[in-house]
């Protein structure tokens, strides 16, 4: 189990390694090139020629990606030109992240609430109108725009009934602050209006985002209870005169849900990209928001931070799936 | 999106562990030996055999035929100019009251925030939409195609730096990895958006058919052919590339889809082609937002059009995966 680990920590330092290798190139082919990404089209060619020097633009290449790496380990990406011009672009990336956590997290929820059960009932009654039907719904789920179906709910929830909030994290009251997990720090500090207003302020964000999750989670909950269904361990148990609850239980559910293990993580890495679409139509102030604004206003800096900590999450989230699964199902470990 | 577990899902299966899942289970249809087939019958006739009698695929078929057809006859059917405000309408945009007019005489869909005809708009976007997300998938069809027939080929270190390079594309989400492209480009336009979207797919292409070719490699088809004295290019071209086309043509078809919708998003963030002389879909869509409050139509025939052909395209895709499935077929 250990060496398990040890090993997918290792591959996972090259991917992030070369990820960053990646990002370099990615900068140094931006229109303008790295000063400009980093100064903003507006600097004085004063300033221009010293962060050239302090960069060592004109030193060899990998000279210049040491050093690029270098200040990318130390958190210095620059200043943000465009998302809040002046701040440090990687504070902007800390003070945000828990925003998108706590939404990702609620949106994980929902799908997986509703996608498993929905996935079970819809593969026991085959061929029914409620499993018809819900494979239409999961597949118009998938083809409608993130953004415009975020738009619609909060047209529809916020605006015409104004049952809930209509962008932001929160209300603007006295809540105190401990972890950034807004949600959380209500109930920490015991603020339950903070909590409940908090709470409210994601119901929105968190459904629109739950949507492809659980149209995924569905299907692949549905496919597999199928797929399990028609093994011969579970004739067999029938056959045993095993009770109905005992033989859903313990052999149907058990061996169904490791595929969805695995595709619940993988979504997880996935829902950054939705939260860019998502937040911004909230205006839910994570960094999804910072990453719609960054490449609105080609802050370079911003975009840096953004993408380099979205890939190195989606990465870090993969590992723990793989380690999840590895506990679960041992046949993993030796491969 | 496209992940089913039907393909004989492995335990551990991250992503790209999927996508060989995928392309080993189409791979393996020349020796499987189908029982229950006459034989003779190749997998594309069986398989179409099966989607004639598929309602689902029917209805994403004529979906789709239909919005082919009317992207190529689009200029005919247009009623108006789509690039020219009409001044009737343009008339109504400039009193203060009702400045975007809604369904008009003439003008069953109302215009746009600058006067021209909605629904003219609408019909010749379809042509870019069409341009965009075909190509789009055709690039990344032809780079993943390249890098994965190369990698599974000739194994070895190609194989390795390929897969590694794969891999970490793999590593960043599709949507993102296209957003990031598409920021690399000075002036965005239809082209940087159907770049983006082709980069952002390549990956998954290329691991699909590297993993086919690897299937095949010790199958008994590619072993014949070796002893016969076949050569190498004519073993990976006739007789393993025909059978990765089952799951190529199924990742294809949902590579449409997403690419119709990814377009919107692009133009969404401002990082679509901005020149609206060329209506298309997605623009048009990421446009109305900014008007979404008091004129919600220009939004939603956009997004309805959007949603309709995503649709078609799953539909096709979902049955097209079903049919030439082994597995499916007891």
């Amino acid at each position: 189990m250990l060496r398990f680990i040890v090993r997918r920590l290792v591959q996972m330092v090259g991917v992030v390694f070369v990820l960053s290798l990646l990002l370099f190139i990615w900068l140094r082919m931006l229109p303008g090139g790295t000063v400009s990404a980093i100064l903003g089209d507006r600097a004085t060619p004063e300033s221009r020629a010293r962060l050239e020097k302090a960069l060592g633009l004109d030193q060899p290449i990998w000279v210049q990606y040491w050093a690029y790496l270098k200040r990318a380990l130390t958190g210095n990406f620059g200043a943000s030109t465009g998302v809040l011009p002046g701040r440090d672009a990687f504070d902007i990336f800390l003070t945000r992240f828990p925003g998108t956590i706590e939404l990702s997290f609620f949106a994980i929820l929902i799908a997986v609430i509703l996608g498993i059960p929905m996935g079970y009932l819809a593969a026991r009654r085959r061929a029914s109108f409620f499993d018809n039907a819900s494979v239409i719904v999961s597949l118009i789920g998938v083809a409608v725009p993130v953004f415009f179906l975020a738009f619609l709910l909060k047209y529809i929830f916020a605006v015409q009934l104004g049952w809930l909030p209509v962008s932001g994290r929160q209300s603007n009251i006295d809540a105190t602050r401990v972890t950034g997990f807004f949600v959380l720090d209500g109930i920490l500090t015991r603020e339950w209006d903070a909590a409940w207003d908090a709470f409210k302020h994601l119901i929105l964000p968190a459904f629109t985002l739950a949507t492809i999750p659980f149209a995924v989670i569905f299907r692949i909950t549905r496919a597999s209870v199928l797929e399990v269904l028609d093994e011969d361990f579970v004739r067999t148990a029938e056959s045993k005169g095993l009770t109905n609850r005992i033989i859903r239980g313990r052999h149907v559910l058990r061996n169904a849900l490791l595929p969805v293990v695995t595709t619940i993580g993988l979504q997880v890495g996935g829902l950054l990209a939705g939260a860019i679409l998502t937040e911004s139509v909230f205006s839910f102030g994570g960094i999804g928001e910072a990453l719609a604004l960054a490449f609105e206003h080609r802050d370079y800096s911003v975009l840096q931070v953004l993408i380099m900590a979205s890939a190195a999450t989606f990465v870090i989230v993969n590992l723990l799936v793989d380690i999840t699964y590895a506990v679960i199902d041992p046949r993993v470990r030796t491969r | 999106m496209s992940e089913s577990p039907k393909h004989g899902w492995r335990p551990g299966a991250a992503k790209k562990e999927h996508i060989d899942a995928l392309a080993a289970s189409g791979a393996t249809v020349s020796d499987a030996g189908n029982v229950d087939e006459k034989p003779g019958v190749s997998l594309i006739a069986s398989a179409w055999k099966r989607l004639r009698r598929d309602r689902i695929f029917l209805i994403g078929l004529t979906i789709t035929i239909i919005f082919v057809l009317v992207a190529i006859f689009a200029p005919l059917i247009a009623p108006h100019d789509p690039t020219k405000p009409i001044p009737e309408l343009i008339a109504k945009v400039r009193r203060q009251t009702n400045p975007i007019p809604g369904p008009e005489p003439g003008f069953p869909l109302g215009a746009d925030d600058r006067g021209r005809d909605l629904l003219s708009r609408l019909i010749v976007g379809s042509r870019q939409t069409l341009i965009v997300c075909v190509f789009a998938t055709i690039f990344s069809l032809l780079g993943g195609l390249i890098l994965g027939t190369l990698a599974g080929a000739l194994g070895g270190w190609v194989d390795s730096l390929v897969m590694r390079v794969v891999d970490i594309l793999l590593s960043i989400p599709s949507l993102l990895l296209a957003f990031s492209v598409a920021a690399m480009a000075a002036r965005p336009s239809q082209w940087t958006v159907i770049i983006a979207i082709s980069i952002a797919y390549l990956p998954v292409f290329a691991r699909l058919l590297r993993g086919s070719m690897l299937a095949q490699r010790h199958s008994d088809h590619v072993l014949a052919a070796r002893a016969l004295g076949v050569k190498r290019g004519a073993i990976v071209f006739r007789h393993m590339l025909p059978n990765s086309v089952g799951p190529v043509i199924v990742q294809a078809t949902l590579v449409l889809a997403t690419a119709v919708i990814d377009a919107a998003a692009l133009s969404f963030l401002g990082l679509g082609n901005p020149d609206d002389r060329q209506p298309e879909w997605g623009q048009m869509l990421g446009k109305a937002q900014e008007y979404l409050a008091d004129y919600p139509h220009m939004a939603f025939y956009p997004a309805a059009c959007i949603i309709v052909v995503a649709f078609g395209f799953t539909l096709m895709g979902e049955s097209l995966r079903e049919a030439l499935d082994p597995k499916s077929r007891r």
